[in-house]
């Protein structure tokens, strides 16, 4: 093991910050991209080199960078996602149809093992899939056109595809979500959609347990248990052992259950983590104290982690995709003041590796052989 | 010769420091100046029109001889000042906070 890289995706700009295996003394680089909103930096399992960058803005719309020696030098890939055939409608914020409209791309995800396949999120929801390293992208129509699909609405960030995770036993398979429909499986690499929502209940639908219309605000899987998966919805923490055919609430005794990110220990199926936010309507730590919560049972029992972290006057918030694991037992988070914290002991202990990057929208982690 | 102006992110992405000069043969129209762009600058593609309609993208404009022609058709010819190269043509990012 050569050394630990974090992938930053900013407001303004993506960030790599890069250790050796005792992630005491860290290099910053960057902001790569100065300016643009970074939404998603991810490299491939396959080569970890081999970096995919979504980068977007207002302006100038969306493009994909890629990078194939580790992020040192990146150049320009294709950037047409197009929704293919009819473009259908989806709900808008009031209840009214609105046309399917594409904004940017959320969340990439290369294959386990080909460098050149990577999976894309957009906004408004939609699927692509490359397999020629980012030079051509093609959507996947089957989600978009799901029978469901009008009944789909924005959550407050946007209707926004931002989870997307791949199977690794069974490579037909793959899980996504979309807030605000909920969660959705192929068991045919995309071919097909079901909705995976049975067990959630949400009161900002008139249906509290409705098929589709449910806030997920992101799902984990441990690669060694496939069917078992964590969700952070809206409100409440949720956990299937059916690969998403039912959910239960694992909220436990957290002081609350609204938040945005969920992260599995990497080595470890029962460990998970949380950052628990006041409220819909409060987005910051309760308290003003930012904690990261454990649970080393699968859900229900939870403890906070808070050395480290500042349990004073922190009113930051930790976005869906910013927080990750490493199979060296690190854990880090990324917030929307800046901070990116990172522990090398499973959470017990955190360090702020970086305090004042602009409002951080993702963060991954590879530790590089 | 056709001079034209970027805004910093695109002079950013295209990797170019200054004007951008092209040789178009009369008639010059904003349709033509923008496809020479693109062909020489492909990952610009995207950036200032939509990639299928070719419609301006709604946070970007275009201006020459201190006038707005963001508006006006892309099939019109330039002010002569502009296929002369006398004048640049300008793509603009829109005021909009930033």
């Amino acid at each position: 093991m050569s050394g630990v890289r974090v992938l930053v995706g900013t407001r303004k700009g993506a960030f790599i910050l890069t250790a050796d295996g005792k992630r005491q003394d860290w290099q910053v680089s960057g902001p790569h991209f100065g300016g643009w909103e970074i939404y998603h930096v991810n490299g491939s399992p396959a080569d970890p080199d081999r970096l995919y960058v979504s980068q977007s803005s207002g302006w100038f719309g969306q493009l994909i960078q890629r990078s194939d020696d580790g992020g040192k030098t990146f150049e320009p890939v294709g950037n047409d996602f197009a929704y293919e055939g009819e473009v259908g409608e989806h709900l808008w914020y009031d209840g009214t149809p609105r046309p399917w409209e594409f904004k940017r791309i959320w969340h990439l995800e290369p294959s386990l093992d080909d460098p050149d396949t990577v999976y894309a999120g957009a906004e408004d929801a939609a699927i692509y899939r490359t397999t020629d390293g980012g030079h051509s992208w093609q959507e996947l129509t089957a989600l978009r056109t799901h029978e469901t699909g009008p009944r789909w609405q924005p959550g407050a960030g946007g209707m926004c595809l931002h989870t997307i995770i791949l199977d690794p036993v069974n490579r037909d398979r793959m899980f996504i979500a979309i807030s605000a429909a909920g969660a959705f499986r192929s068991d045919d690499g995309g071919k097909s959609w079901q909705p995976i929502n049975r067990g959630l209940r949400s009161q900002q639908i008139p249906d509290e347990d409705a098929e589709v219309g449910h806030c997920v605000h992101r799902i984990a899987m441990h690669p060694s248990r496939p069917d078992v998966l964590f969700m952070q919805k809206h409100w409440d923490v949720m956990r299937s052992d059916d690969a998403g055919a039912s959910w239960h609430e694992v909220s436990g005794d957290l002081p609350t259950d609204f938040g945005f990110p969920i992260a599995v220990h990497a080595n470890e199926p029962e460990t998970i983590y949380v950052v628990p936010i006041k409220s819909d309507s409060e987005h910051y730590p309760p308290e003003g104290k930012l904690r990261v919560y454990r649970s080393r049972t699968g859900g229900n029992e939870w403890e906070p982690l808070t050395n480290g972290l500042p349990q004073a006057n922190c009113y930051v918030n930790v976005l869906r995709d910013a927080m990750a694991v490493d199979t060296l037992g690190g854990v880090y988070f990324g917030t929307s003041g800046g901070q990116v914290y990172g522990s090398a002991d499973d959470g017990d202990t955190w360090t702020a590796i970086v305090r004042d990057l602009p409002p951080v929208l993702s963060v991954e982690v590879q530790a590089l052989p | 010769m056709i001079r034209v102006v970027l805004p910093a992110h695109l002079k950013n992405l295209a990797r170019v420091s200054g004007e951008v000069q092209l040789d178009l043969a009369a008639p010059v129209t904003q349709r033509l100046v923008l496809d020479a762009l693109e062909t020489r600058f492909p990952m610009l593609r995207g950036t200032i029109r939509d990639h299928h309609t070719g419609q301006r993208r709604p946070f970007v404009r275009f201006y020459a001889c201190e006038e707005d022609l963001s508006n006006e058709s892309p099939d019109a010819p330039l002010p002569d000042e502009v296929a002369a190269g006398k004048e640049p043509y300008l793509v603009i990012g829109a005021m909009a906070g930033g």
